[in-house]
């Protein structure tokens, strides 16, 4: 392969307003130009993804349908406790128990914070345990309920320790002690600094923070200030975390319900000191992930041990309250907001104070979406981790943003008001992203935004409020990633990557991308994807998988077929320069000659050709990069608009309809992105209405730890949603093409907060905004003697 | 959950003769482990499962009823209607003298749970599981109703508790169909072991906290719920179920309300208001009833008797919202009930 730089002129600017070209220096493997979506065949049409039949009829294979010869099935013991130390452990009843074959303790469990000084403690004995659910042990049995059975006999003495569940509570001097010693800070794509630890409290962490808030407060006309709460939610994915773990003495294969087969093969090899080489990672259909089946968790190491212990495959699928206690969450968040302004609107200074809570891990900070979002220079943020004793935080789709947007978003709807200016006016000041822009254009006209009246002026019972309120996520680029395409001597045509389908269908995408180059329908190409054997793909999570995959996959195909025109050429008695290809033919330059793509194929001397494209870098560039992904140098913008009804008598808020406008690069296949935008809505909505993690203050178990009493949206509270999608070309990559799923969901808590404000003329800051709260906000409440 | 044995008997004698105890006082124990040698009576099995599941219950045997020619109909019989334990939901939703004469009863039954679970759930069986208490429901709390010494709700999370006839315990009864039953002043007849028939009105089958902490209702071992009596309306009989849940779909109520009016030339005969989710058994809105009965029907005279509806309430720390939402679907169903 060669080199050499090129230069391309490619599509550059927003469909409907305004497309130009742009020049861009690229590599000479590149392939070539790729027209807007007006004019191809593949990409941009609305696609039926490969794999919905087989999921509609039942026939997808989900790992819980692994089934191995003699495979055993494990079970979890779990602390009963919220802080316990372990006095005494013996496991040797359960051993002998009937139907047992292995039982591993976890002495060092993972996914949590990490004590920096902490005694080195040897064997179980000694060990904290430090919230309901902390995983203890686990038996492999011949059947599940030989497993549960033998988890009774495993003879345990605990020491009940004090324990905190309340995020104010625990921030008291005085509060119970989730960690006695310091823990090792964790940060996000940045540099490590060591942050302080009072008490339960880690941080602050001021290292967004730019000008001299202070100052510009001081200096400003206009101050609004606010106190958000939001509540804890559980990623709740119907498809529990599961895998089935296969030790053999060639290697480790694991079947794994993951959303990175290529980071889950890296972590495994890494933890059991394996050759990459000998570890394989698999997975079939998924149903959700939402970030928590990002990285391996304690059940997959000890699903790996069992498996290695009893030298048979060992099948391990969480219940529905082990997913809701330890499967990770978004974190609560108390957040603080004074924002200043002059009277024409410009943001001048902007103060959050804000403390989440993880439960027993790092990473409830909300900072990213205010820090980005709105031109503003003095810009202080304070944020810390308050540690409780509850189950560990994770990842959950876009994860700091969703509650940061929902309190920074009615800011500035407040500030708006402040100031006498249309919320979308005020944002025409102080967002300078020229796509949300036409965004807040083509949704006020769509919406109908005009409607809008002021804020309570509703009248009668149930009142109609229209709000809204934007999205911004950073455009990220896996660039460990890489993408195989193969022709076979039939004409066939595989395309192969490491690559998960979460749900959200990248092989339906990578199948459009490779028909179009190659002439093809979609149909025709077989996918090849969610196992390691194949080229390493990217993680699905970070709204990354799209933009990161589909360059390789369109070069990959490039190059194959440049092979392929390489290797035949002779047989038209031509050299390949002299051959172009055109809706699936063949022509010589002399116009002699035309065959078909599967002709072409068959003229090869070996049974198959292909090519391996790993991702370039951007062509413009990335804006940084830290490891194995880069930030693009564009973010991903959206804006989203609510309509709501309040019943003023019962508290109901139920959401009317939903528009949404966003954008994601070149959209690939538009209907998937819409499936994407209506789960981000819809999951939206659930978070803002309903869900919420209830633990109880006597004994630390959550309450509601199923899918009854956890309350999540159904189909009857789903609202009209209709969603419109940019095509944003910026002639960055091959495909051009950027994600979706964590834009979709950020707005969505803010504009329905917006509009009930709107409906009722009373702010609602804290999540979720149930009958109790919203009859509590009106004031309707009997007073209490 | 534990291996079970199942029998499944024609005849009801025979189930009766073959239940050892009740599921309510199965869960009762002294220090949290419930009662592994019991053989129960199960209907639909919805709740009896999920008990199971949880370990909450652990049966050496269930007794199928379901075997049982005959509790599956719905009859006429002077007037009214008798009708079968092991009536499901959907049919009693779908019946149409039941959705002609007694509308609360089809809106409560036709509203429940979700399309599948009516299929397959009884009235019998509705009328009898248990509450929905998070605290019951949890192993790790051995409440005053599973024979423990505490009732976590009153200092604890009792957003979904009863405000009324709470002393004890603060479990709200979970059964909308109840609600309705009282409304229409219908009678249950029980089947003992013995062959032995007795009658009580719905009303009073269900008993309150002070009367006994350990059970929902007088159903003693061995007894079988085998018809629910409903008398013929009036002509002028009115009803309708109300009901709000957080969620619309599949969802139990926050608050419900059963009412049925007698009305004459725009004066109120006879009424009957039943609040459900609002006390540990369905409750009767006396003052309610009281202030509508022999006045003349209108907008004011309703809004006082939703007011009434809420005499003797006692909120707990978490749920005095549901005030304001009874007070609301009450006076919403009156007027509706007038109006139609």
């Amino acid at each position: 392969m060669s080199d050499k730089i090129g230069v391309r002129s490619l599509p550059a600017g927003i469909a409907g307003v305004s497309v130009g070209q742009i020049e861009r220096r690229v590599g000479a493997d590149e392939a070539p130009a790729l027209a807007p979506n007006a004019r191809l065949r593949c990409i941009g049409q609305p696609t039926a993804r490969i794999n919905g039949h087989a999921k509609v009829t039942g026939q997808a294979t989900y790992t819980v349908d692994v089934k191995l010869p003699g495979m055993l099935h494990a079970r979890i013991l779990r602390s009963p406790y919220p802080h316990a130390r372990i006095l005494a452990l013996d496991t040797g009843p359960a051993e002998c128990a009937p139907g047992v074959r292995a039982v591993h303790v976890i002495e060092h469990p993972i996914g949590r914070a990490i004590e920096i000084d902490a005694a080195p403690q040897s064997g179980p004995a000694g060990r904290e345990l430090r919230y309901v659910g902390d995983p203890i042990a686990a038996i492999a049995a011949i059947t599940p309920a030989a497993a549960q059975a033998a988890l009774e006999r495993i003879r345990i003495e605990y020491q009940p320790l004090p324990f905190v569940i309340d995020i104010e509570a625990a921030r008291k001097a005085d509060a119970p002690r989730v960690f006695d010693h310091t823990v090792r800070t964790e940060v996000f794509g940045g540099p490590a600094t060591q942050l302080p630890q009072h008490g339960n409290v880690h941080g602050p962490d001021a290292s967004a923070s730019r000008g001299d808030a202070a100052a510009g407060l001081a200096g400003a006309e206009v101050i609004v200030e606010g106190e958000f709460r939001t509540q804890v939610q559980t990623h709740c994915c119907l498809e529990p975390h599961a895998l089935v773990a296969d030790w053999r003495d060639e290697g480790l294969t694991v079947y794994i319900s993951t959303q990175f087969t290529a980071g889950i093969r890296a972590e495994l090899a890494a933890a059991l000191g394996l050759p990459l080489a000998r570890v394989r990672v698999v997975v079939d259909a998924m149903g959700g992930g939402f970030g928590s089946k990002s990285r391996i968790g304690n059940d997959v190491l000890a699903a790996v041990a069992l498996s290695r212990a009893a030298l048979a495959p060992v099948r391990l699928v969480l219940a529905r309250d082990e997913e809701q206690i330890d499967s990770g969450n978004r974190p609560a968040t108390v957040q603080h907001i004074r924002a200043g302004a002059r009277r024409d609107g410009t943001l001048t200074a902007v103060a959050i104070e804000a403390y989440g809570t993880a439960g027993v891990a790092l990473g409830a900070g909300v900072g990213n979406f205010a820090q980005s979002i709105y031109d503003c220079r003095d810009f202080s943020l304070e944020q810390s981790d308050v540690f409780i004793n509850a189950g560990p935080g994770c990842a959950m789709r876009a994860p700091g943003n969703v509650p940061g947007a929902f309190a920074y978003e009615q800011i500035i709807d407040e500030l708006a008001e402040r100031l006498a200016l249309d919320p979308l006016a005020l944002r025409e000041r102080i967002d300078s992203s020229p796509v949300r822009r036409e965004e807040r254009r083509i949704g006020a006209e769509r919406f109908g935004w005009s409607r809008r009246q002021p804020p309570g002026s509703a009248p009668g019972v149930h009142k109609r409020g229209l709000g809204m309120a934007q999205s911004h996520w950073p455009a990220l680029v896996h660039t460990n990633c890489a993408c195989e395409v193969r022709i076979l001597r039939d004409g066939s045509v595989e395309v192969r990557s490491s690559v998960q389908d979460i749900g959200t269908g990248i092989g339906t995408v990578l199948a459009q991308v490779v028909a179009e180059e190659l002439g093809l329908t979609p149909g025709e190409i077989v996918v090849r994807i969610g196992d390691t054997n194949f080229p390493a793909g990217p993680p699905s999570y970070g709204s990354r998988t799209t933009a990161s995959l589909t360059p390789p996959a369109r070069n990959a195909a490039y190059q194959a077929l440049r092979k392929l025109l390489a290797a035949i050429a002779p047989t038209l008695d031509t050299t390949p320069e002299k051959l172009t290809m055109r809706n699936g033919r063949i022509n010589t330059a002399d116009g002699r000659h035309s065959i078909d793509f599967r002709e072409a194929a068959r003229r090869l001397s070996t049974e198959q050709i292909g090519a391996v494209a790993s991702r370039s870098d951007d062509y413009g560039g990335f804006g940084r990069r830290t490891g194995d992904f880069a930030f693009a140098r564009n973010a991903l913008g959206g804006v989203q608009f609510a309509e709501v009804t309040v019943d003023t008598e019962t508290g109901r808020v139920r959401l009317e309809r939903v528009l949404a406008v966003h954008d994601c690069g070149r959209p690939i296949n538009p209907r998937q992105i819409e499936s994407q935008v209506h789960g981000g809505i819809l999951q939206g909505i659930s978070y803002a209405l309903f869900e919420e993690r209830i633990l109880d203050a006597h004994t630390g178990h959550m309450l509601n730890a199923n899918l009854e009493q956890y309350r999540i949206l159904r189909s009857r509270e789903a609202p009209a949603i209709e969603v419109h999608v940019l095509e944003n070309y910026q002639g960055n990559s091959a495909t051009d093409a950027y994600g979706i799923a964590e834009p979709a969901i950020i707005a969505t808590a803010p504009a329905i907060a917006n509009a009930v404000y709107n409906a009722i003329g009373v702010r609602m800051r804290t999540l979720p905004m149930t009958p109790a709260a919203v009859l509590s906000a009106l004031g309707r409440l009997p007073q209490r003697s | 959950m534990h291996a079970f044995e199942w029998m499944s008997p024609q005849g009801i004698e025979s189930a009766a003769r073959a239940a050892t105890t009740t599921v309510a006082a199965a869960m009762v124990s002294e220090r949290g482990e419930p009662d592994d040698e019991a053989a129960l009576l199960k209907a639909g099995g919805i709740d009896l499962l999920d008990l199971m599941k949880e370990g909450l219950l652990r049966p050496r045997r269930l007794i199928n009823l379901r075997d049982i020619a005959g509790l599956e109909r719905i009859e006429e019989v002077d007037g009214g209607l008798r009708i079968g334990p092991n009536v499901t939901l959907s049919q009693l939703a779908a019946h149409e003298q039941v959705r002609m004469r007694f509308r609360a009863l089809a809106e409560a039954a036709g509203t429940s749970a979700s399309p599948q679970i009516r299929h397959l759930a009884t009235l019998g069986g509705n009328l009898l599981q248990r509450p929905r208490c998070w605290y019951l429901r949890s192993r790790a709390h051995h409440c005053t109703r599973k024979g423990g010494d505490t009732c976590f709700a009153f200092d604890g999370e009792n957003q979904y508790h009863a405000i009324f006839d709470h002393k004890g315990c603060a479990i709200v009864h979970p059964s909308t169909c109840a609600t309705a039953l009282v409304a229409f002043d219908a009678r249950l007849e029980i089947t003992g072991p013995a062959g032995t028939r007795r009658g009580v009105s719905v009303e009073d089958f269900f008993l309150l906290p002070e009367a006994d902490v350990h059970r929902e209702n007088t159903l003693a071992a061995g007894e079988i719920v085998t018809a629910i009596w409903l008398p013929a309306p009036p002509e002028t009989a009115r009803s309708l179920h109300v009901k709000h849940c957080q969620t619309e779909s599949f969802d139990w109520p926050l608050a419900d309300a059963a009412v049925m009016l007698e009305v004459a030339d725009g004066i109120c005969r006879k009424a009957a208001i039943v609040l459900g989710a609002a006390a540990p058994a369905p409750h009767r809105a006396r003052a309610a009833e009281a202030a509508l009965t022999g006045q003349r029907l209108g907008e004011a005279l309703i809004r006082t008797a939703a007011r009434a509806a809420l005499q003797g309430a006692a909120p707990l720390s978490k749920n005095g919202y549901k005030l304001v939402i009874f007070e609301t679907l009450v006076r919403r169903a009156l007027l509706a009930a007038a109006a139609s």
